[in-house]
């Protein structure tokens, strides 16, 4: 892993000379008819049959990847059409996991939180098949985002390990085996996704061992990411710039930047990848709100150390929304691009004086 | 030999089946948790619930409503009262749990809606267990915008008094305070909220254990809270051996106690055999107490698990309690 790796995701034309990484951080809306064909491959009383499932989420992954790429975003996903939860997508891969039936997160709402009940070890691949796939209907590079080993562990329920950490730690070895497996396969840009470290900040010190057993023996040119969300920063910073990551992607805009000062003091010396439209709310920012919100990242790293993303996964919005959202952080990145490069605005800026 | 009795906090997990339908009828967002004038077809289901979790807690020696409708968990008693207004979503202490934040706008009057859960459960047993936040746990959980500090624990003390003194007859009540431990209150607080308690446990005749969670106390919380009139304070074994067995032992405790002995946080199924040797080694290190009545619970609510994780731990607590008193009567 390196810093200096985000330069092969620069489109050979771009047009501009600064380079404003634009991505997403990962789900994205499934197209209505997926959840429909859902239901039918569910229904053990339907024909619909695995080869049928396996078609229907290709021809998701396909559209979806290609509407990233309409919007003109650098680097893709395909919005997890395969995954449901971010954890029981993974331990249904992992040997060593059992499920017991739904518990509740808030209101009605439910996750079939998994057991570990023996020692995880590595079955099959996880997100290969996914990467491949949606490598070969874009042109673009793909980003893959993984559920990291801490909240794999905290988000589970642990039967089998002394604590947390011993799990976590054991995730991460197989963490690494799947980036392995995925670099072979000619990923070049993995995002750990750790919302549970939001949770429980106390326990940093545990994200940063998964993170050196993740990063052991990744090449120079794998750009490493990891996303944390809706939590109090101040209660992780500057310890997380330890982390052996090029790449923070954090969530911002939400708090409309509130938090943005945490990253000020000490000097933030890692890549940022700043959320600069909001995940939860429905309207779609404008180009001029969205490059305002772009500034407040250039307040903390240079453009060319700048990515540009919506906050969070995108999927509970509707379609539409998340790719008016997506489209317009893509126009207000090249925008500010083109401001930089005619010198109309600096590449770093101070920040806005109280006055 | 003290009584052996198995309960539990109570907050269980809605059946699976209830899951489904609830989130058909109610939805999944915010403005569709239950603000307490919830249609006919909601209330029926709520009522085929609390019957089916009457009859999963056969084994137990007090049995509890089981809170099915508290979506905002401890909230609840606020989150549907007039004069209360649902903020954001927050997270409920360290959990990957959240529920509505409970802004006090006006005067916490008496409203009856714990009550009112408890007269059908009432009916079905003689062995009726109330359970309620405490008040000093259920006034952290809120934010309050009409009273003001230093007199909002005692409003929110008054209010549970109300709702108590409305309960149909019940043997017992647990006062549910984990923020004693998670967000333990700062000198003279500590004094307040013990005060706060009293007033609550003075509004029954019926047994009342002040239950914490998440740890042990600090010394002092422990110290005051000891002040309070109540029966028994519960002191969660799963999450804190040593500080609670410290606490114990340098400043004794009632004359009845409750043990948090069955993780309510995970699915591992402790064999009642383990629950009994974990009374057995709490006792042996506890020789200056002389207990009355020992209740066997788990540490925390059990909305957490998964339905069948959740049946088979009121079976380990019913086993555990139950084999134990033939020794006892012996």
């Amino acid at each position: 892993m390196s810093r200096q790796a985000r330069e092969q995701f620069r489109r050979a034309d771009h047009e501009n000379e600064t380079f404003v990484l634009t991505t997403v951080v990962g789900s994205y809306p499934k197209p209505t008819w997926l959840n429909r064909v859902r239901e039918l491959y569910e229904d053990p009383d339907h024909g619909f049959d695995e080869a049928d499932w396996a078609e229907a989420t290709d021809d998701a992954s396909r559209l979806i990847a290609n509407e990233h790429e309409r919007a003109g975003l650098d680097v893709v996903v395909d919005g997890e059409m395969r995954r449901t939860e971010m954890v029981e997508y993974f331990a249904h891969r992992i040997d060593g996991y059992q499920f017991n039936g739904p518990v509740k997160v808030w209101g009605h709402n439910y996750f079939d939180k998994p057991s570990v009940v023996s020692e995880v070890e590595y079955g099959e691949t996880w997100l290969v098949d996914e990467y491949e796939f949606t490598a070969g209907v874009t042109e673009r590079p793909v980003k893959v985002p993984i559920t990291g080993p801490y909240t794999l562990a905290n988000w589970s329920f642990n039967e089998a390990y002394e604590d947390t950490e011993a799990l976590a730690y054991d995730l991460a070895d197989l963490v690494n085996e799947e980036i392995e497996t995925l670099v072979e396969a000619g990923a070049r840009y993995i995002q750990i996704d750790e919302p549970a470290l939001a949770t429980t900040p106390d326990d940093h010190a545990i994200v940063g061992g998964c993170l050196e057993r993740i990063a052991k023996g990744i090449p120079e040119d794998v750009y490493l990411g990891l996303h944390v969300c809706y939590g109090d920063y101040s209660r992780i910073y500057p310890e997380i710039l330890d982390y052996p990551v090029d790449e923070f992607d954090l969530e911002l805009a939400n708090g409309d930047y509130d938090q943005l000062d945490v990253f000020r003091d000490p000097e933030f010396t890692a890549n940022l990848a700043l959320g600069v439209t909001d995940a939860h709310d429905a309207r779609v920012e404008s180009v001029a709100e969205i490059k305002e919100n772009i500034k407040k990242g250039l307040e903390i790293v240079p453009a060319d150390r700048l990515t540009v993303s919506p906050d969070c996964g995108l999927k509970l919005l509707p379609r539409e929304v998340a790719y008016g959202k997506t489209k317009n952080m893509v126009d207000a990145a090249r925008e500010i691009e083109a401001e930089i490069d005619s010198g109309e605005l600096d590449s770093r800026l101070r920040p806005a004086s109280a006055d | 030999m003290p009584e052996l009795v198995a309960s539990t906090p109570g907050l269980y997990p809605l059946p699976d089946w209830a899951k489904d339908r609830l989130s058909s009828l109610k939805g999944h967002q915010k403005h569709d948790l239950i603000d307490g004038e919830e249609s006919e077809a909601i209330t029926a289901v709520y009522e085929e619930v609390r019957e089916e979790l009457i009859g999963d807690q056969a084994g137990l020696d007090l049995v509890v409503e089981g809170q099915a409708r508290w979506d905002d968990m401890l909230a609840h008693p606020l989150t549907v009262h007039e004069n209360v207004e649902t903020g954001g979503i927050v997270r409920y202490y360290d959990n990957n749990n959240f529920y509505r934040d409970p802004v006090v706008t006006g005067p916490l009057t008496e409203s009856g809606d714990v009550a009112d859960e408890l007269e059908a459960t009432a009916e079905r047993t003689d062995s009726l267990q109330a359970v309620l936040p405490g008040p000093y746990s259920l006034a952290d959980l809120a934010t309050d915008e009409h009273y003001g500090e230093g007199e909002f624990v005692e409003a929110v003390a008054e209010f549970l008094a109300g709702e108590v003194s409305q309960f149909p007859d019940h043997e017992a009540l647990f006062l549910l305070e984990p923020s004693l431990v998670e967000n333990p209150p700062t000198d003279g607080e500590d004094e307040r909220a013990s005060e706060a308690i009293d007033l609550v446990a003075g509004a029954t005749d019926a047994d009342v254990v002040v239950h914490t969670y998440w740890g042990a106390l600090e010394e002092k919380v422990h110290a005051h809270l000891l002040d309070a009139d109540v029966d028994a304070i519960g002191y969660d074994f799963v999450s804190e051996v040593d500080d609670n067995l410290y606490n114990i032992q340098e400043y004794g405790t009632k004359a009845s106690i409750a043990l948090g002995l069955v993780d309510g946080q995970n699915t591992l199924v402790e064999s009642p055999e383990t629950v009994r040797d974990r009374v057995d080694w709490i006792t042996e290190r506890l020789p200056a107490q002389e207990f009355d009545r020992i209740t066997l619970s788990s540490n925390t609510e059990l909305f957490y698990l998964p339905e069948n994780r959740y049946e088979e731990k009121l079976a380990t607590l019913a086993a555990a309690a139950a084999e134990r008193t033939p020794e006892v009567n012996a």
